[in-house]
């Protein structure tokens, strides 16, 4: 079953961090990549830009509404994700509490809709 | 002859929980599916009984024919099912699980409880539905009983559950004991959920608690269970333990006008002896086992009241070091409090007022009335009347229920009296 790890975290923390200790979460981030690829779990992953990147876009009225900005300004932001292959919650779980991010921020575990195994 | 629905309704009271539990794991882990046919079985059993005779092992009977029911159900699936790999591994299994029944073996039962309680009490389900599904599973409940149970109604209560059970299919919460690293904490889970349920059962003294199933009795009998699976497990033994001196209170606790009595003021020979003897040979169990945690403590707290035949005889001494330890183990503004006030009884309420002036000067119980309510008492023994007074008062504008309300306003009058 494919479960999507959401990082959040507030990404002023990444602009807070000395250059040693930047360089030791991304350190941290890449074994810890390494570790899921070699165990099978890895399916995709990426780090996104800051929020001050981020354009919302939106259909309204058959409008499109184009505006600068993530889609709800908090506290922690959606930074990065994980799409891994796990046999069950507890699998996912555990990966998750191993991202780095998951001492500092939240990792929101969520399961993949599976539309191929869909029954009545 | 005795009749089917007593029979039926005494069976699905006690053993509604272990047949669920073996027919999840036919089931592949669909709790929901599994739930339903159990139904399924308890609706047949209904019909065919008065014509058929009563069996001689009911749960026997109704364990089988709910596992028939879940083999044809299974197979209807794969039938159905676009896709058929993974539900015919399904049927596979269940068809070579099916002969195996003949020689029903309850020993291997527990192992399913097992992993009822542990699902039930998955840390990804919200802490109600938790105690809430344990309660419908484990306890067989039924939804009405735990809808009445937690104040709300049942389409209320039938949502909550089935939100669970969707999530624990959807989300693949895993229907299995926690591999060893993750047994403790998860245990910690469960043993809080229990609590949660003996609390609620415990503090409801006022209003519809005629309407209230006894979720203290619940209580007890998932940490009997719990003990009984986990038996190794030290917490385990001293939440039994604490539950157990706590409920050997319950008369003693509540006057005949519906009044809150004080453990100072109880009337102890109406503390329940059985459960306290139990409750004092659990706690030993504990302590042998290595039990140092917060239950534990608190558990020890309640064994010395339970020690004492009269309230003079109270070792506070102890309890206040037990308090202590409990500030640091789990440091919580309630927790100080009640050390205070056995520092106070061991000591002379002056070293306890220092306390509680403390506790009032950090500002972290300011909503809460048994802060003004304690030092009320305080100074009424130290014979300071009029503060206290003011004290009573400020409790008597905080506090929330009935009982509470009555014990300040009579001590409120006994120190104006006195004045």
């Amino acid at each position: 079953m494919k479960y999507l790890l959401a990082i959040y975290e507030n990404e002023k923390n990444w602009e807070s961090l000395s250059e040693a200790e930047s360089k030791q979460a991304l350190d941290e981030y890449f074994a810890f990549t390494d570790a899921i690829q070699k165990s099978g779990n890895f399916i995709a992953g990426e780090a996104l830009q800051p929020t001050t990147t981020a354009t919302s876009v939106r259909i309204r009225d058959g409008k499109r509404l184009t505006t600068d900005g993530p889609f709800a300004e908090t506290r922690e932001q959606l930074g990065g994700f994980y799409l891994v292959e796990a046999k069950d919650l507890d699998e996912a779980i555990a990966i998750a509490a191993r991202l780095p991010s998951a001492k500092w921020g939240t990792i929101e575990v969520r399961p993949i809709v599976d539309f191929s195994q869909s029954q009545g | 002859m005795k009749d089917v629905p007593s029979i039926l309704a005494r069976t699905h009271r006690a053993d509604y929980g272990r047949i669920v539990a073996r027919v999840i794991r036919l089931m592949g882990g669909d709790f929901a599916a599994a739930e339903e046919v159990v139904q399924e079985a308890f609706a047949a059993a209904l019909q065919q009984w008065p014509r058929e005779g009563i069996p001689t092992e009911p749960r026997a009977w109704l364990l089988r024919a709910a596992h028939h029911k879940g083999v044809d159900r299974v197979r209807r699936d794969v039938r159905l099912a676009a896709r058929a790999d993974t539900l015919e591994t399904r049927a596979r299994v269940a068809q070579d699980a099916a002969p195996a029944l003949d020689e029903v073996d309850w020993s291997d039962a527990p192992d399913d409880s097992l992993r009822l309680l542990f699902t039930c009490c998955h840390p990804a389900l919200g802490q109600e539905a938790q105690v809430a599904l344990a309660l419908r599973t484990l306890c067989g409940l039924t939804t009405e009983e735990v809808a009445r149970a937690f104040l709300v109604t049942a389409p209320t209560m039938a949502q909550r559950l089935v939100r669970a059970q969707r999530k624990i299919r959807d989300a693949r919460i895993p229907y299995v004991v926690p591999e060893v690293d993750a047994l403790g904490e998860r245990t910690q889970g469960v043993l809080h959920a229990i609590y949660l349920l003996f609390s609620e059962g415990y503090a409801a003294t006022e209003g519809a608690e005629l309407l209230r199933v006894d979720l203290c009795a619940e209580a007890l009998r998932l940490g009997r269970l719990t003990r009984a699976l986990l038996p190794h497990q030290a917490e385990v033994a001293s939440l039994l333990a604490l539950m157990l001196l706590h409920h050997s209170r319950r008369r003693a606790r509540v006057s005949a006008d519906g009044g809150l009595v004080l453990l100072d003021r109880q009337d102890r020979s109406q503390w329940d002896p059985e459960e306290m003897t139990e409750g004092l040979a659990q706690l030993d169990a504990a302590l042998a086992l290595g039990a140092r945690g917060v239950f534990t403590h608190q558990a020890a707290i309640a064994a010395l009241h339970a020690r004492a035949a009269r309230p003079e005889d109270t070792d506070w001494e102890q309890i206040a070091a037990l308090y202590g330890r409990l500030c640091v183990l789990a440091p919580s503004p309630v927790v100080e409090l009640n050390r205070a006030a056995a520092v106070a009884m061991a000591r002379g309420p002056e070293h306890g007022l220092a306390l509680v002036d403390d506790l009032e000067a950090s500002g972290r119980l300011t909503e809460y009335y048994l802060l003004p309510a304690a030092r009320a008492d305080l100074l009424r023994r130290m014979g300071r009347g009029a503060e206290a007074a003011v004290a009573y008062r400020r409790a008597l504008a905080l506090v929330r229920t009935a009982p509470e309300r009555r014990f300040l306003e009579e001590r409120l009058r006994e120190v104006l009296a006195a004045t």
